[in-house]
């Protein structure tokens, strides 16, 4: 069966990121870029069906910039067979990137689709879900193990209180966990052999997708800073302070 | 104008994020209807009656909605939405997991686990692993939102006396089913509403040092919690994690035992009142946010708190 994966090019996540001084948003000019810890997660499992022969084709999606093809490059290095992007320069909320996917989905038709279950930077945790009611697919969010059994694909889920298994009618769309699997690295023969890999560029206009929103950030501030603390000396002066300065036990 | 709370709940009781939720309506100002969905669900119903503050709770009562398999309840949420200027839930892995199902159905964007109501259009919500703060404000003719329950005051589970009324609408979407579930069985107070949370990173070394924590823990009536590396590690369940990834807690005290103090794991405790670390690297990160800083082996220290406190 083909798989569909959606990766993002985000902040890498050991970026500590800094307010923009006029308070427009985060402040991204030469910061290093990466895939989304999630959306890695994602080829991995994607590249894991292929090699147990459940998948046929992987193919990889990303909405963004013209640069996210360097993040589409990395998935076809770990394993994915070919790569769409939908170039837009602007940043699009949760709602429009899903209806993007949604027409890539109708045009690929493939019976699996996988996604971070958010994206680091907007933490929106959002996508998959809206891409789930706009296609109509059953949705398994949050999965730590993914099982293709015949026509339907059974989701473990990590929930509040522990793990939930919830069993989807195919096609299907899943959202991945931390611990659903540790991503593996591209090597250098599979990232050279991934430039000759093809890769389409559309526009949304092209998918007949209108990206209006009816959100708007108004402005992005850095959060409270906290008051500086001290360091006490010993397990004696620390509960001194707790019960008498903090009042907290 | 009326505002329509999904109420978070185990079909058996509410679930205190439904007060939190509540709370934040109230700040949006309008009439607070209460939705619960799910099977044998009449002693939740009761007890959203109960809810200072509401005025209506509707009940959905149906073998469909049993599991808030997100096929089923999103289609019902969003029909019954339509009527609603507002739509909140409870930022919990179920809030997340149907809530944005139901915003796509409506055509609106959704807005994700707010700390702030600004007005009844603008609200603050944290990007970035909290490391920003965003402003947002929505044009959308029904606002879809989650809330964050470390941001909003719980209001009182007693002294309202709202009308219950049933919905007869039943969807089954029938493109999924629930197989089972393996919750992890505590008798600590839950982690996202304890007062005190005792949390253990990679530092613990193993997950039988972890009863150090408990020890601790117990004593101060404490939930115990964790970080990434030490979920990973397999010391703990992952429903202990906090971060970024895991639960978001504010609690009045956080006490973090050998966690060095990553961005992602800051992301889900930085807004506790008091914050202890206690770790031998007297470089770790954690001592930047924390209010108290014990640089010690935490094998001889947890011991020693314990027997003081």
């Amino acid at each position: 069966m083909k798989v569909l994966v959606a990766v993002k090019r985000v902040v890498d996540y050991n970026v500590k990121v800094r307010v923009k001084a006029d308070n427009s948003g985060v402040d991204l000019a030469n910061v290093k870029m990466s895939m989304n810890p999630f959306c890695e997660i994602a080829v991995e499992e994607a590249v894991r069906l292929k090699e147990k022969g459940v998948a046929s084709e992987i193919v990889v999606v990303t909405i963004g910039p013209n640069t996210a093809q360097e993040q589409l490059r990395t998935a076809l290095a770990l394993g994915a067979d070919r790569a769409i992007l939908v170039e837009s320069a602007d940043e699009l909320n949760s709602l429009a990137v899903a209806k993007l996917l949604k027409a890539v989905v109708d045009k690929e038709q493939p019976q699996l689709v996988i996604l971070g279950k958010q994206a680091i930077d907007s933490d929106n945790n959002q996508t998959g879900q809206m891409l789930g009611a706009l296609t109509g697919y059953a949705q398994g969010t949050f999965a730590s193990k993914v099982e293709v059994a015949g026509d339907k694909v059974n989701v473990t889920r990590e929930i509040d209180g522990g793990l939930q298994t919830v069993a989807l009618n195919l096609p299907a769309i899943v959202t991945t966990d931390l611990r659903l699997n540790e991503p593996r690295y591209a090597s250098l023969p599979n990232i050279m052999k991934a430039k000759k890999k093809p890769l389409d560029v559309v526009t949304p206009d092209a998918l007949g997708v209108s990206t209006a929103s009816t959100v708007k950030t108004l402005k992005v501030e850095a959060p409270a800073a906290r008051q500086a603390g001290i360091k006490v000396k010993s397990v004696a002066e620390l509960v001194e302070k707790l019960k008498n300065e903090a009042k907290v036990i | 104008m009326a505002i329509l709370v999904v109420a978070e709940h185990t079909n058996a009781a509410l679930a205190a994020a439904t007060l939190n939720t509540v709370a934040a309506a109230q700040k949006i100002g309008g009439d607070v209807h209460v939705l619960v969905a799910g099977q044998s669900v009449g002693a939740v119903a009761e007890a959203a009656a109960k809810i200072a503050g509401v005025s209506k709770v509707l009940v959905a009562d149906n073998g469909a909605y049993a599991n808030l398999l997100p096929e089923n309840v999103a289609p019902l949420i969003a029909e019954l939405g339509k009527g609603y200027s507002h739509v909140l839930a409870p930022a919990t892995t179920n809030g997340k997991n149907y809530l944005p199902r139901v915003a796509a159905l409506l055509d609106v964007d959704q807005i994700s686990e707010i700390i702030a109501v600004e007005s009844a259009d603008t609200f603050k919500r944290p990007i970035y692993a909290g490391n920003a703060i965003a402003t947002v404000q929505s044009s959308a003719a029904v606002k879809v939102i989650t809330v964050r329950s470390t941001g909003f005051d719980a209001v009182a589970a007693e002294g309202g006396s709202a009308a219950i009324e049933a919905v007869a609408t039943v969807s089954d979407a029938g493109k999924s089913a629930f197989v089972g579930e393996e919750l992890a069985k505590s008798d600590r107070p839950e982690l996202t509403a304890a007062k005190i949370v005792v949390s253990g990173g990679r530092g613990m070394g193993n997950g039988d040092n972890f009863k150090h924590l408990y020890a601790l823990a117990d004593k101060l009536g404490a939930a115990v919690g964790a970080s990434r590396a030490a979920v990973d590690a397999g010391f703990v369940p992952n429903d202990m994690q906090v971060g970024q990834t895991g639960k978001i807690v504010a609690p009045q005290l956080y006490i973090a035992v050998g966690i060095s103090g990553a961005i992602q794991h800051l992301a889900g405790m930085k807004d506790s009142k008091v914050i202890v670390a206690i770790n031998k690297d007297e470089e770790a990160p954690i001592f930047q946010v924390a209010d108290y800083g014990l640089v010690a082996d935490l094998f001889e220290a947890v011991p020693e708190l314990e027997k003081l406190v």
